[in-house]
């Protein structure tokens, strides 16, 4: 019991302080966030907020950020094989070779991962039951995008960073993804997610970027008000 | 958490990878001949352009099959982690969990499996073509298999630091070709060496020194390249 308390107490992903800058404009600074087995955190913010260079940083692809990252209460950089091992990251790229079958794709993805489900089990789950040989040039964006989303059935990592996963799939798709992250909360993982949908997520906790950012920068991304256009004239 | 042992998940890892490349290089034919078919016109084409006189040719003979070589090596290296890099696996390669120095090395090992090997298997038929002496053959094996395998893995670097560049082929060919040149002059000189009927040990173990070094070093600087490449 006492485990547990102390378990709990350490959050599994914490962001202290992070500020990410890209040509040299600040996206957002001090940003805080704590997250707990179990919990799910949408991203959100007008487009270039920052959200993708955010989940970049987070998922150890970028390290152009200020602040600090920890996993499981060690910083990033000294924990960053643990981490790797226990993160997914899923971007707007889909990491799946065109020349390559799913299952051929998936292959090398099962090699890192060492899950006990199979890679055809993989893709029934995601809908592609009979697509297992088919080259990956042949398919559609949204079944290139459920080859990329079979992985999350491969993966036993605790912590999914996914940058707009409901892109390309359909509605069917998309309650199906809804389930597998409420799953994976139940299971006691984190996923942190951006995407411009509402999510009927009960767990679901909103972080919005555009509360983290300068106030300059504020008035030049919301395209300001009247005022705030004479206010950059003068 | 995964309970599989790092030893495992190395070697794992390698092999993964190592069977992926191997497979795209397979799906993509007309990539692979690329190299060798620049290596055969051009060769050909130096009897017509300069003088099909037997002497000329055994002359030069050994520069110009090296010189060859190593361009048709340079063609290929653009590709190298370009697809990688535009479908987003080249992400996902630097987050794995797995050794890079080990992902890296199954690239540029698939990369020479498919360019520098046949280059070096081709060069002998070529020879012939330029009526190399027969002293030369089996240093001109020798020393090409050395020396594309050197280059292969000096190339990875150059491909890895121009990978996010549109437009990084010339860039690429700078950044190469100094690092290139030390391995043209001992493998050149191997062959002529040989065929005036000189010993090649030194040259041999200074190509063997290049590629020891390079396996050593290259993978770590490609890799340290990638992670700028993608950073942006």
């Amino acid at each position: 019991m006492t485990e547990s308390v102390t378990e709990a107490a350490i959050p599994l992903l914490e962001l202290r302080n992070l500020g990410c800058e890209r040509d040299e404009r600040l996206l957002f600074s001090g940003l805080d966030v704590q997250l707990f087995p179990g919990d799910v955190v949408q991203i959100g913010g007008p487009n270039g907020a920052g959200k993708t260079t955010l989940l970049r940083a987070l998922a150890g692809i970028s390290t152009d950020f200020h602040g600090q990252i920890r996993y499981a209460g060690q910083a990033l950089p000294e924990a960053a094989w643990e981490f790797a091992g226990d993160s997914l990251y899923l971007g707007h790229l889909p990491g799946i070779k065109k020349a390559l079958t799913p299952a051929e794709n998936l292959e090398w993805y099962k090699a890192q991962s060492g899950a006990a489900i199979s890679i055809g089990d993989a893709l029934a789950a995601v809908g592609l039951y009979g697509y297992e040989d088919t080259p990956c040039y042949q398919l559609s964006a949204g079944q290139l995008r459920r080859v990329a989303l079979a992985r999350l059935h491969l993966s036993c990592a605790r912590i999914w960073i996914l940058d707009e996963p409901f892109t390309a799939i359909d509605k069917l798709g998309v309650s199906q993804l809804e389930a597998l992250i409420a799953q994976q909360s139940a299971k006691g993982g984190v996923v942190i997610l951006t995407s411009h949908q509402d999510l009927s997520l009960p767990q679901l906790r909103m972080v919005n970027l555009q509360d983290y950012q300068s106030a300059r920068d504020k008035t030049k991304i919301g395209l300001g008000s009247l005022s705030d256009g004479d206010a950059y004239h003068a | 958490m995964r309970d599989n042992s790092p030893a495992a998940s190395l070697l794992g890892g390698f092999i993964a990878s190592f069977r992926r490349d191997l497979l795209i290089a397979a799906r993509h034919k007309a990539e692979l001949t690329n190299p060798l078919v620049f290596f055969l016109i051009a060769v050909t084409l130096i009897p017509l352009g300069v003088s099909p006189e037997k002497t000329v040719l055994a002359l030069l003979a050994p520069g110009i099959v090296w010189v060859m070589a190593l361009l048709a090596t340079l063609l290929s290296l653009d590709g190298l982690f370009r697809s990688d890099y535009d479908d987003g696996s080249l992400e996902q390669m630097l987050i794995s969990p797995q050794s890079l120095y080990f992902t890296v090395m199954a690239k540029v090992l698939v990369h020479w499996l498919v360019s520098g090997l046949p280059v070096t298997l081709l060069a002998p038929v070529l020879g012939l073509m330029l009526s190399l002496p027969i002293e030369g053959y089996l240093p001109l094996l020798a020393s090409l298999a050395l020396g594309t395998a050197s280059m292969s893995l000096i190339g990875a670097v150059g491909a890895a630091l121009t990978v996010s560049l549109r437009k990084g082929g010339l860039l690429l060919s700078l950044i190469v070709m100094p690092l290139y040149i030390p391995v043209l002059i001992f493998g050149a000189s191997a062959v002529q060496t040989a065929v005036q009927g000189g010993a090649i040990g030194m040259q041999l173990a200074v190509l063997g020194a290049f590629l020891a070094l390079a396996i050593v070093l290259a993978p770590i600087a490609a890799l340290g390249a990638l992670r700028i490449s993608t950073n942006g």
